[in-house]
Order: C-alpha cells, then sequence, then structure tokens
C-alpha cells in the first residue's frame, strides 16, 4: 500500500535559501512500524538537507533490502530512488558514481544488508573510496524478515523470543576505520540533535563517509537484554564530543573552550566544531579513534558522535584521474574515436 | 612411403609447454601466412596453468577461405617431451613429425607412416646463445625459422615481421634473425625442401585483418560510447577488459589534461560488476561487463532486477566449457539456456551471436543501441574459440553519420512540455516506457526504482490485477525487440531440398564448409545463421519450409534447440541434434558425419535430392 501526502504546501511555510521548504524534502507516509528507529533517521535526513539546502534533483538515494532499505520512499521525493537488490547498494552506488559525479549519494542499509549479505561490496566500497554518504540503520536483528539476529548484534544479547546470542558482534564502526573510510560516525537514532549535523557533515565529506546509526526496531529487538533497544542504548550511550556542523562562509556563533574543541575544515568550505572532546582522541588521528573506540567496548559505552575524518580524503574519480565532466553527459563527438582512427587500428592488424 | 602433398592447405600443429615463450614465434608464423595473402585460423589449446604444462598451436592454411578446424594435422612441431607420445599419434599417414633431435627419439615411439624431420634446436641455441633463457626462447624461433626452408614460407614476410615486432628493441633483431637462419640452414642441408606441404603466395586475403574477437569487441564498446566498464577477471573474457582499457588509454584520454573519459572498475566478485553497470545505466551512462559461465550464474540475481526494473545494460558472455568451472580454457557454447532465462520469475532476455572478430565488434555497439531502446539487458554471446584467438576477419566498420540510439530518455524540457510523466507508462504503444536520468529536473520526473511490482508510476504495488498488467507491458517489448535485432543470414541450396541446418556463433566457419563436404555426398542443405534471440519470423519460416532442420551447437544438450522448441513450438521430431562439446572447435567433418549419420531420409535422399 502506497499513501499519497496531500501537496498542498501553506504559502507561508519558512523555506531555505533556494526556496524549498522542509516538506519539499519529505517523502510518501511511511509504512514502517509505529515507533521504528529507521522513521526517526529519515526525519533527520529530511532535516540536514532542507537545513543545508540540498537541490533535491541532485541527490540520488540509493538502498537494498529490508525495512531500512524501504526507507528512502520515505525521504526526498523530488530525489530519484532506487531500492536495489539486498546487500547490493554498494556497486550500484559505485556505478551511478561512476557515471555522474556531480550528484550526491547517499545509500541506506540495513545491519542485515551490511554486516552479512552485502559484507563483500561494503568493503569494497570503502577501498575505493567512493564519494557517498552510507547510512547503516543498526538493530542489531533482520527486521524485515521477522526479528532473527544479525551480525551486529552483540555476545550475550537477548532476542525477543529470549535466546541469548553466542557469536560476537561485527562493529561495523570499527571495521571501517580499519579499512581505511575517510569519515566514520555513530549516532542514534532517537538522538537528531547530534545526527542531522553528522549527516551534514557527511554530505559535505569529499569520500565515503560512513554512518552506523543504532535504530532500535520497536517490534522485534527492543526487549528487555537487547543492547539495541532504546532503553539500553540510552543508559549506554556516550559521545565522542558535541558536535556542530558550519557551512561554508557561515559565522561561528559558539565560542569553544580552549584544549575543549577543535575545528575541522572540509572542502566545499564548510567545517565541522567539535566540543567538549573525549579525552585521548583527536578527530583526525585514526589510531585515536581505533583506540577510544576501544576502549568504550571494554566498558561497555555505546560510543556515538564523529569517530574519525579525513580532510585531505581524495575520492574515487581523483583516484582515476577522470574528467571533470560527467561521464554520463558525453556523446559522440566526445566518446567515438571516428572512422579514421579505425583505419589505423584496422592497419594495425594486418 | 606416400607422403601428403598439399599447397595452401594444411594444418599445422605446434606442440609446446605453457610459459615458455612459444605463443610470440607461434604468432609470427601465422602472421607470415596471412601476409602471403594466405587464408589462415589459428587456434590456441591451452591448460588453466601458467607454467609447465602442455599447450598447443593449431594452424589451419586453407586458400579457399575456410577458417574453421579440420580434423588431423598434416605437420607437427614438437617442443614437448610431456606430449610427444600422443603427439606424434595425432599426426596423418603420410605426414611430418618435426622434433628436436638435441635428444635422441625411443625406438619404440617411432611410427614408419610418417616422416620424422629432427632439427637440433636446442644444440644450436647452447652453441649459438649464452644466457639459458635466450637458449629457451631462440628455440622457439629456430622452429619457425626450419619452417620458412620446410614448407617455404617467405623468409622475407617473416624478418619484416620480426623487425615490427622489436622496432623498439632494435638489439633483439639480429639474434632473431639468427635463429631463423640456424634453423633454415640446418633444414636445407639435411632434408628435401620444401617437404611435400607448401605455401604459395596468393592475393586471397584482400583486406581482412588479423584480430582477436575480444578486442574487437572491446572496441566496439568504445565507439558505442561505452563510459563504465566493471568486471571481474575470468578466461575468456579478461581479455576484453585488458583490451576496453589499453584502447581507452590511447582512444579516451583528454590530449591537454591527460584525464579519462571512461572509468574501469575491476569489482570484487561479478555480483558488484554488474551491480555497478546497472548503477551507471540507470544514471544515464552507457556501461557494460564481460565475464563468462559462471559470472553469469553470479549476476543472475541482478539480471532480473534490470530486467523487472528495466535498466539498460551490456553484458559480454565469453562462453567456455561448464558446467561449474568445467574445461575453464576450451570453447564450448554452453550457455544458451542459462543466459537466455537468467534469473528468476519470468525473464527473457536479447541474446546476438557474432562469429567474425567484425561482428563482435559491430554486434556490441548494436548491444548498446538495443539495451538503451529496450532498456534492458542484452547479451553478446561469443566464445572463448571466437575471443581469445586471432581470427581473419573483414577489417572493423563505422560509419562517421552513425548516431548513438539512446532510446526514450527525458530532458529537462521534455518534462517540462509535458502534462504527466509516469515511468512505467506506455505511451507510444510499443511496450516501451519513457525514462528520466537523476539530476534532469529540479521538480519533475523523479520516480523510484524497485525491483518490486510496481504501478505505472512507479509506485509500490501488490495488486496482482496491476502486475500482470506490468509484466504483460515488458513482454509485449519483446515483440518491440523481434523488429529491432539482426535477421538470421540464409544460404540457399542450388536445388530444391527437405533439409536444413541451422546454427549460430562460431559453428558458423564449419557449418559452411560442412554445405559443401555433404554436397559431395550428394546431400543438399539450406543453412540459417541465427544472428540474434528473440527469434525473428525468418527463422519460423525456415523451420516450417523443411521436413528436417539440423541444429548445430557446441553443447551437449542442445540448448539452442530448447529454445527454438520452446518459443517457436517447433516441432521436437524435425529438429535434430548435431553436437559438439569435447572443448575443441567443432569441425567440417564432424558436421558432415553427424548429418550422413542421423539422416532420418537416408537412402533415398543420399542419391538423389527431392523437391519439398
Ligand atoms: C537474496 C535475498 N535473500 C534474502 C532476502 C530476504 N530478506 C529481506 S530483508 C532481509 C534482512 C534485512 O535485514 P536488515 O538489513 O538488517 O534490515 P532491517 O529490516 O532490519 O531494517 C532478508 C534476509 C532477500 N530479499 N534477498
Ligand atoms: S519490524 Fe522492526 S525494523 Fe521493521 S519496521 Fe518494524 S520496527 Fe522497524
Ligand atoms: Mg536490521
Amino acid at each position: 500500500m502506497s499513501y499519497i501526502k496531500p501537496t498542498f504546501r501553506h504559502p507561508t511555510l519558512p523555506k531555505n535559501k533556494i526556496g524549498f521548504a522542509k516538506a519539499d524534502y519529505e517523502g510518501k507516509i511511511s509504512t514502517l512500524c509505529a515507533g521504528c528507529g529507521h522513521d526517526s533517521i529519515s526525519a533527520s535526513i529530511v532535516q540536514a538537507c532542507y537545513e543545508m539546502a540540498v537541490e533535491p534533483h541532485k541527490l540520488a538515494k540509493l538502498s537494498g533490502i529490508g525495512c531500512s532499505s524501504k526507507t528512502p520512499t520515505y525521504f526526498l521525493d523530488n530525489s530519484h530512488g532506487f531500492n536495489s537488490v539486498h546487500g547490493r547498494m554498494p556497486s550500484v552506488t559505485t556505478g551511478a558514481y561512476m557515471a555522474n559525479r556531480d550528484l550526491i549519494y547517499l545509500g541506506v542499509s540495513g545491519d542485515g544488508d551490511t554486516a552479512s549479505i552485502g559484507m563483500g561490496q561494503f568493503v569494497h566500497a570503502i577501498r575505493r573510496n567512493l564519494n557517498m554518504v552510507y547510512i547503516v540503520m543498526n538493530n542489531g536483528c533482520y527486521g524485515l524478515t521477522k526479528g532473527q539476529d544479525s551480525a551486529t548484534a552483540d555476545y550475550g544479547s537477548i532476542s525477543k523470543a529470549g535466546s541469548k546470542n553466542m557469536f560476537q558482534a561485527i562493529d561495523l564502526a570499527g571495521m571501517a576505520l580499519e579499512l581505511g573510510a575517510t569519515f566514520v560516525g555513530r549516532s542514534f537514532s532517537g538522538d537528531k540533535s547530534q545526527l542531522v549535523p553528522m549527516i551534514k557533515a557527511a554530505i559535505s565529506h569529499p569520500g565515503f563517509a560512513f554512518l552506523d546509526v543504532i535504530s532500535p526496531c520497536v517490534t522485534f529487538n527492543n526487549n528487555n537484554g537487547s543492547t539495541k533497544s532504546y532503553d539500553f542504548v540510552r543508559e549506554h550511550i556516550e559521545a565522542t564530543a558535541a558536535i556542530d556542523y558550519v557551512p561554508p562562509k557561515a559565522q561561528i556563533s559558539v565560542a569553544y573552550a580552549e584544549g575543549q574543541s577543535a575545528e575541522v575544515k572540509l572542502h566545499d568550505g564548510s567545517s565541522i566544531h567539535l566540543s567538549k572532546l573525549a579525552p585521548h582522541w583527536n578527530p583526525s588521528d585514526r589510531n585515536s579513534a581505533v583506540n577510544r573506540l576501544q576502549a568504550a567496548k571494554t566498558k561497555g559505552e555505546v560510543l556515538t558522535g564523529l569517530l574519525y575524518i579525513d580532510p585531505e580524503s581524495q575520492d574515487l574519480h581523483e583516484l582515476q584521474n577522470t574528467v571533470g565532466t560527467p561521464l554520463n553527459q558525453m556523446g559522440e563527438s566526445e566518446l567515438c574515436p571516428g572512422n579514421e582512427a579505425l583505419d589505423s587500428i584496422n592497419s594495425s592488424f594486418r | 612411403m606416400l607422403s601428403i602433398n598439399a599447397v595452401n592447405d594444411f594444418v599445422v600443429r605446434f606442440a609446446n609447454v605453457n610459459g615458455s615463450g612459444s605463443a610470440s614465434a607461434n604468432n609470427m608464423f601465422a602472421k607470415a601466412i596471412f601476409r602471403m595473402g594466405i587464408p589462415v585460423s589459428p587456434k590456441n589449446i591451452f591448460p588453466s596453468n601458467i607454467q609447465g604444462l602442455p599447450t598447443w598451436y593449431e594452424v589451419r592454411i586453407n586458400e579457399k577461405g575456410y577458417l574453421g578446424r579440420r580434423d588431423g594435422v598434416d605437420m607437427m612441431i614438437s617442443v614437448n617431451p610431456q606430449s610427444i607420445v600422443k603427439d606424434i599419434a595425432a599426426v596423418k599417414t603420410g605426414g611430418y613429425f618435426v622434433y628436436d633431435n638435441t635428444r635422441k627419439l625411443h625406438n619404440e615411439i617411432i611410427r614408419d607412416d610418417i616422416n620424422f624431420i629432427g632439427i637440433p634446436m636446442m644444440r644450436m641455441c647452447m652453441e649459438h646463445y649464452k644466457d639459458p633463457r635466450k637458449q629457451q626462447l631462440f628455440k622457439n624461433m629456430v622452429y619457425v625459422g626450419a619452417l620458412t626452408a620446410l614448407i617455404d614460407m617467405d623468409e622475407a614476410v617473416l624478418k619484416n615481421i620480426i623487425a615490427e615486432q622489436f622496432a623498439k628493441k632494435p638489439k633483439l633483431i639480429p639474434p632473431n634473425e639468427l635463429a631463423i637462419k640456424l634453423g633454415a640452414d640446418y633444414a636445407r642441408a639435411n632434408y628435401e625442401c620444401p617437404t611435400g606441404l607448401k605455401l604459395e603466395t596468393r592475393d586471397a586475403v584482400g583486406d581482412h585483418i588479423m584480430i582477436e574477437g575480444n578486442e574487437a569487441t572491446a572496441l566496439g564498446a568504445i565507439y558505442a560510447g561505452a563510459t563504465v566498464m566493471a568486471w571481474y577477471p575470468i578466461t575468456p573474457s579478461t581479455s576484453v577488459a585488458k583490451a576496453f582499457e589499453t584502447n581507452c588509454k590511447k582512444l579516451r584520454v583528454d590530449p591537454e589534461t591527460g584525464k579519462k573519459k571512461y572509468a574501469f572498475v575491476q569489482a570484487e566478485d561479478e555480483l558488484a560488476a554488474i551491480g555497478m553497470v546497472i548503477g551507471a545505466t540507470w544514471n544515464g551512462a552507457r556501461a557494460f561487463t564481460a565475464t563468462s559461465g559462471p559470472g553469469i550464474s553470479l549476476m543472475s540475481e541482478f539480471i532480473g532486477l534490470a530486467y523487472f526494473a528495466e535498466i539498460p545494460a551490456v553484458l559480454i558472455n565469453v562462453q567456455r566449457g561448464g558446467p561449474s568451472t568445467g574445461m575453464p580454457t576450451r570453447t564450448q557454447q554452453p550457455d544458451i539456456i542459462s543466459t537466455a532465462y537468467a534469473s528468476h520469475g519470468d525473464t527473457k532476455h536479447v541474446l546476438l551471436f557474432p562469429s567474425t572478430p567484425a561482428e563482435c565488434f559491430e554486434m556490441t555497439a548494436t548491444a548498446f543501441d538495443l539495451a538503451d531502446r529496450l532498456q534492458t539487458p542484452v547479451f553478446v554471446m561469443s566464445d572463448l574459440d571466437l575471443g581469445m584467438n586471432n581470427h581473419m576477419s573483414p577489417p572493423l566498420k563505422w560509419d562517421d553519420s552513425r548516431v548513438y540510439d539512446r532510446g526514450k530518455v527525458l530532458t529537462a524540457e521534455d518534462l517540462e512540455n509535458m502534462e504527466e510523466f509516469g515511468r512505467y507508462l506506455d505511451v507510444d504503444d510499443d511496450g516501451v516506457c519513457y525514462r528520466t536520468v537523476p539530476g534532469t529536473h529540479p521538480t519533475k520526473g523523479s520516480f523510484f526504482t524497485r525491483g518490486t511490482s510496481r504501478d505505472e508510476y512507479a509506485r509500490y504495488t501488490e495488486d496482482g490485477q496491476v502486475y500482470v498488467r506490468v509484466v504483460d507491458r515488458i513482454l509485449k517489448k519483446w515483440e518491440t525487440a523481434k523488429s529491432l535485432v539482426p535477421k538470421p543470414q540464409v544460404q540457399w541450396s542450388e536445388s530444391e531440398t527437405k533439409f536444413g541446418i541451422l546454427f549460430f556463433g562460431t559453428t558458423n566457419y564449419s557449418a559452411l564448409e560442412a554445405m559443401e563436404l555433404l554436397e559431395e555426398e550428394g546431400i543438399q542443405v539450406n543453412a540459417m545463421r541465427v544472428l540474434a534471440f528473440p527469434f525473428t519470423t525468418e527463422v519460423e519460416d525456415f523451420i516450417d519450409k523443411h521436413e528436417y532442420v539440423f541444429v548445430i551447437e557446441q553443447n551437449r544438450d542442445a540448448q539452442f534447440r530448447s529454445l527454438l522448441i520452446n518459443e517457436l513450438d517447433a516441432h521436437p521430431k524435425k529438429l535434430i541434434r548435431v553436437l559438439n562439446y569435447d572443448g575443441m572447435p567443432i569441425t567440417a567433418d564432424n558436421i558432415k558425419n553427424q548429418i550422413v549419420q542421423k539422416n532420418p531420409l537416408a537412402p533415398q535422399l543420399a542419391s538423389k535430392p527431392t523437391a519439398s
């Protein structure tokens, strides 16, 4: 069933600097369970894109299969979307990005979609530093197939049916760090004030920006003993720093205390401001991020916030030395070598 | 002993060890014959291994221009002791066995019905070259040199080829020429030269070129404007990727900035490769992948997505022996069914069957037009024989006025001027709908691509009636496809006959030769070469016209025949299997023999052809 929202917009609704109201960034009405964490993440995506004044048609949203992967229908209705096959969103996004380097690519996936069936593609998208935002809506289970444990379920976490997970969890953020991702963050669907600036920073980042967002499944994994429930996450959440995204040319309004804050400049002129820094952690030092994450794990904390950013990131097109013009905009005259060239090719085979 | 005597019509086979540097010497041999104006077709018979195992290079020389394989070896050049017993046995009675007599042959393997020609290849190399690696390498040139004398190959032509090959390393020219001279001088001093096998310069190759099918395929993709190639290495398709990259470096780099007008991505596996192709074409670029049977199996889920969500894609399937890893370095046509119906659910796909490098080029370019026009995956069905061997082929042709058919893609202006956009609305009643590419228009034309069922406006639906409407409309494209794919080629026999032969792809070479052999046996056949799937009405008519049609193909299960029965409701009794699946290209003799044997009208027809 697909619901259509009324398209009438009240004329006095506030608009962003390119003339779009927030409602212009919304999607169809969600068919997910009421209270599902994924819907809150969709709302944060809408908020971030509205505030950043992203041109909707300059963004492509892609996903795999799962409840999480359905969400692109529920945000950014004016953007092209692609609900691909289970675990394979990274390859589709890679191809799309090769074809047109000028769009923003927002990939949405689930923990099943990424950490199991799609692990291979996830890993290789990181290696290539594909210029995209990759959000995993991480609920520790397979929502759409009715609640089986996923590979991110923590050891010892108790399922709704009462069984205890006896396998080690894959920490996607930790893995992304190890694999050389140039932007890694973790957040919580229930913490919009943190998630919105993180999404904005991820969009601005010229390379693979990974966001592991804990997103409770209210239907299958929100019970006592689950480490991905709203209650558990709220009780154990810890942040690297408070984060603020400052768009290009904007005035910095907050003053940060010396030694307790850091600023990271991004390629497009925007910057990320971090305050209340965790000790022994520097956002552009990969080792300190790995250590900080490990320390949190040992203490049983759910560490959120920006974990690592490489401001010198070079994306796949730069690494491949592709022309500036998007490849999908070239025609015969640029691409076809013509008959004369073919004549000399033919004679080289005689 | 009766020795074989032949001019410009014989088979020379080289028995080598792989990784020993014989390939370049063997290629020079074939090229020299080609440059003498004599039609030639060389084939590599190689193991799935990098160094140390037996490998053969078989060259058929045929002035009439028959380029298929022929049974039997007239002259064997033996440089591999591992396979020597088998190699001696392979020579036809009266044939020639050229070997390295640095070491004596065991008496028990000597046959008295063939001519043994010993050339001390290793000994001469040890005497004339110091470096052990060079002693090995130049051994190959010594036997090529001996051949100039033994079969009268033009030495000047050969020297020219050497000069071209080493134009950038001129220091290597004299030692190569020395090796040629050593071989030729020894042969002349010790044997009657030429032997009964002789080359004579002709003017029978016209403007043809010698090129591997895979190279032509890659060039076809470049000419067709493919900008994204994603692939995963697999024999025998890898050289398509390699040729795409090498040629792009020459043809697709901006001379001023040095930047690339193409993207070349070695994917992590075939699933990712096809995913990238689909992502790129969805986003408006022309993209393709090249793979073989195992890759098609892995790509199947995505192929179904592209079929159902109606996204163009070009896939080159360079087929090899299956099932599973099968015979990865041998040729077959074993993926007909698995490709035609790749993926779960009701799917079927457009296939093109090239038989020459020129067709690899042309059909690959056509595949891009068809994929864009029909918004569906299109497969170019090559095979190892065509892809990885040099073939004498008409030159590659391109018409500079040719415009890419990008199909029904809406521009911002189109969107601005239209009342309503529905991605899956069949506006033109040909089953093909209008699509938009991301980034086209700020507020119009966006839609959601999905592999789930959806309505005409790309909205998710589980309504059975809507679903039926959509899949039936997709089937309508199949009818449209029939009007767009290349038509079959027919060759009618001189007199009326009840027999047809039907084939596709690389079988072409041998099938046409078999027609002549059958004629000698008093069996007339009409021939049809199918160039594409879906089958056009011509195929149906051809089957209707004949009492029996021999379907010639290179797989065990007669897959093409099944496809004909399934798609055309052809009567199974009418379609007689003619098969070869030992991994070697089918030969004309084999085809002829099977047809003679399986001829259902045997006694009457062998003598006099009847009217149909
Ligand atoms: C090839 C394939 N295998 C299995 C499935 C069934 N399937 C659909 S969604 C899903 C798991 C989704 O889990 P996750 O990615 O965590 O998403 P969630 O629903 O939890 O948001 C599975 C196994 C499928 N669609 N495709
Ligand atoms: S099953 Fe879980 S993940 Fe799926 S929509 Fe419901 S709450 Fe969300
Ligand atoms: Mg999940």
